[in-house]
């Protein structure tokens, strides 16, 4: 391919910088939308929890691969968003509209409260304070029973909006589907602005970031909106996709696969945070259609034990061998195409 | 009376199980700066190998541990070689995401080879019961205290009167001029997992021939954090004052609060609100050094 040069800003700041790369995208989204013409409820299934991922993943991305502030209480705010949307249409009524909107704004604010030790700690410290966070966001679920249903869960109307019910599987499927790509678009721009240059200035060194005149108190405190304003939206998702609120929906281990996924995806990149929630959901389907075969086969625990170590050794190898993720490894891949025949191994 | 007693009694026992966790915590992170959250794992493989020696082999009390100890040094030395050490100088958060992928793979491990079965074996080691007057003394504060007190004895000696202790004090203070000087920085990382997975592993087979091993018994791993946190992550001393007090802490709170709350439940929340709370308002803990940054 030709090398193309920039003549404009506008050409320099594009997201897409040829005019194939809009035709690729449009060819994705108009595969994505016929999806459920040819695929079995499963796969829709399947496909629609991996958006709820990528929803909830780029929050985590924004705060952790750009912000560098690591949450292991994402999924606290994603219950946070789940419940505070379950509570509004089930017990005032609201349209789903806007208590998607409520869910992601009350998630956000549990962000902001919750990231106030941010200011003042910072790696494994803020790692224990966000794991405080998710346990004592649960515990708060479970004590308000009158609104929650406590241990027993609550159910959940489906969204409607307007005159349309999403209450099949393909329905939902475009709900969901429309929401991660209008998240997707907005954790692009989010991290080419202003704020996304500060995010990434205070991971790489927040001393000397503030020091060059950012605040840390604002952006850090923003990062957290962001990304748990994310995490809401996908609690909120899931919530009443179940047509069920419960807190067994909302593990601890889940906050530290979502971590996972952006490891294996790569840190600090959108294209990451897909590609990583895309693979590790694919990988837990790979274990539970190999599970049962393993547990006839060897034993009855087999099953368990192979979802947590197929997981595990994933987080692992890819620690070890590919530590920048999948979406780094993708860049390789094209710059080694983009000059083939007369590539060479790209200096890092 | 009895009541509030019998509250701090059980609680120092608890409080005992958290310093054991937090001791062999400290001592990684003293030596290797990496977090290592698959401690509470340590523990619970412990248990379930000990189980295996003890129940399954009927191998003799002090046979057992030995075997145990054996495992364990193998275990740290084989999670340090293919784990850790190719993580050497990665950042903070690789570190901890590796540590938490061990603990996954373990809990795998053991679900794998025992079943993931509440397993005891009560009656197989020699238990101390303690009647204080009407307040009964939990045996696993008995066990806890013995081994917290023979380790820290034992990480004593070691620390002040051996080379390696000296290399691994050395190695917590400088690693560069520890490298500089000729003193090899894997070795010190491998003694100090393999002593973090022994401590763990031995508290693991005590504490299964009190309460019996069941995999939540790692989750307790979690909360010995708050403790860590507490202490001081860099202070095995304060692990143990630090275990103490919030074992009683936790314990004398969800009995006289419990009753007041419906939904109960407080001692799981206790150390997690204790841990927001020393970490806004002093991070480095009771007894851990204040760090200075530099850009």
């Amino acid at each position: 391919m030709a090398p193309s040069f920039h003549e404009s800003y506008g050409q320099d700041m594009a997201i897409f910088r040829a005019r194939w790369q809009w035709g690729m995208l449009l060819a994705f989204l108009l595969v994505l939308s016929l999806c459920p013409l040819f695929c079995s409820d499963r796969i829709l299934t399947i496909m629609t929890m991996i958006g709820i991922a990528v929803i909830s993943v780029h929050g985590l991305n924004i705060l952790t691969g750009y912000c560098g502030q690591i949450s292991m209480g994402h999924v606290g705010f994603m219950a946070v968003g789940g419940y505070v949307s379950a509570i509004l249409t089930a017990k005032v009524g609201m349209p789903f509209l806007g208590a998607l909107f409520c869910g992601g704004l009350a998630a956000g604010v549990a962000g902001l409260v919750f990231g106030l030790p941010s200011l003042k700690i910072k790696g494994f410290y803020l790692i224990m304070a966000t794991i405080a966070a998710h346990f004592i966001i649960i515990w708060v679920i479970l004590q308000l029973r009158g609104l929650t249903g406590g241990a027993d869960g609550m159910t959940v109307p489906k969204p409607q909006i307007g005159g349309l019910v999403f209450a099949s599987k393909a329905s939902y499927y475009y709900l969901v589907m429309v929401i991660a790509c209008l998240g997707t678009y907005g954790a692009i721009n989010i991290v080419r602005t202003r704020a996304g240059r500060a995010f990434v200035a205070i991971r790489d060194n927040d001393l000397a970031a503030e020091v060059m005149g950012i605040s840390l108190w604002s952006y850090k405190l923003q990062a957290f909106f962001i990304g748990c304003v994310y995490a809401g939206v996908a609690g909120v998702l899931l919530v009443h996709y179940y047509s069920f609120a419960s807190v067994d929906q909302f593990p601890f281990m889940d906050s530290v696969w979502y971590l996972g996924m952006l490891i294996v995806g790569g840190m600090g990149s959108v294209a990451g945070a897909i590609l990583g929630a895309v693979s590790l959901k694919l990988l837990d389907e790979l274990v539970t259609v190999i599970g049962p075969v393993l547990s006839a086969a060897v034993a009855a625990q087999a099953a368990a034990a192979l979802a947590l170590i197929a997981r595990g050794l994933a987080i692992m190898l890819f620690l070890i061998f590919e530590p920048r993720g999948l979406a780094h490894r993708w860049g390789m891949v094209k710059a080694y195409f983009r000059m083939w025949p007369f590539s060479h191994e790209e200096q890092e | 009376m009895t009541f509030f007693l019998q509250l701090v009694v059980t609680g120092f026992a608890l409080g005992m199980v958290y310093a054991l966790i937090a001791i062999g915590f400290v001592i990684i992170l003293k030596c290797s700066k990496a977090f290592n959250i698959a401690q509470g794992h340590f523990v619970l493989i412990g248990g379930y190998v000990g189980y295996t020696f003890l129940v399954t082999f009927h191998l003799p009390v002090w046979l057992a541990l030995l075997s145990t100890m054996v495992v364990a040094s193998l275990l740290g030395l084989l999670v340090e070689r293919l784990a850790l050490r190719p993580l050497v100088g990665q950042s903070e958060l690789a570190i901890i995401m590796m540590t938490i992928a061990l603990a996954t793979v373990l809990e795998g491990l053991a679900t794998l080879i025992w079943g993931g079965e509440y397993k005891t074996y009560h009656g197989v080691l020699p238990t101390i019961t303690l009647k204080l007057g009407q307040i009964s003394v939990p045996p696993e504060s008995l066990i806890g205290v013995m081994v917290s007190v023979v380790a820290v004895a034992l990480l004593m000696l070691l620390f002040r009167y051996t080379r390696i202790g000296l290399a691994m004090r050395a190695t917590a203070e400088d690693l560069q001029v520890v490298q500089s000087l000729g003193i090899s920085a894997t070795t010190v990382y491998a003694v100090s997992w393999v002593i973090a997975a022994v401590v763990g592993m031995i508290g693991g087979v005590l504490l299964g021939g009190v309460s019996g091993v069941m995999i939540p018994l790692a989750e307790i791993g979690l909360k010995a954090f708050a403790v860590v946190l507490l202490g001081g992550v860099d202070s095995v001393g304060g692990a143990i004052v630090a275990g103490i007090m919030l074992g009683v802490l936790e314990n004398v709170a969800a009995g006289y609060l419990d009753p007041l709350l419906p939904g109960g439940g407080l001692a799981q929340v206790f150390p997690f609100a204790v841990m927001i709370i020393v970490l806004v308002f002093r991070p480095y803990g009771l007894f851990g050094m204040a760090r200075i940054e530099r850009i």
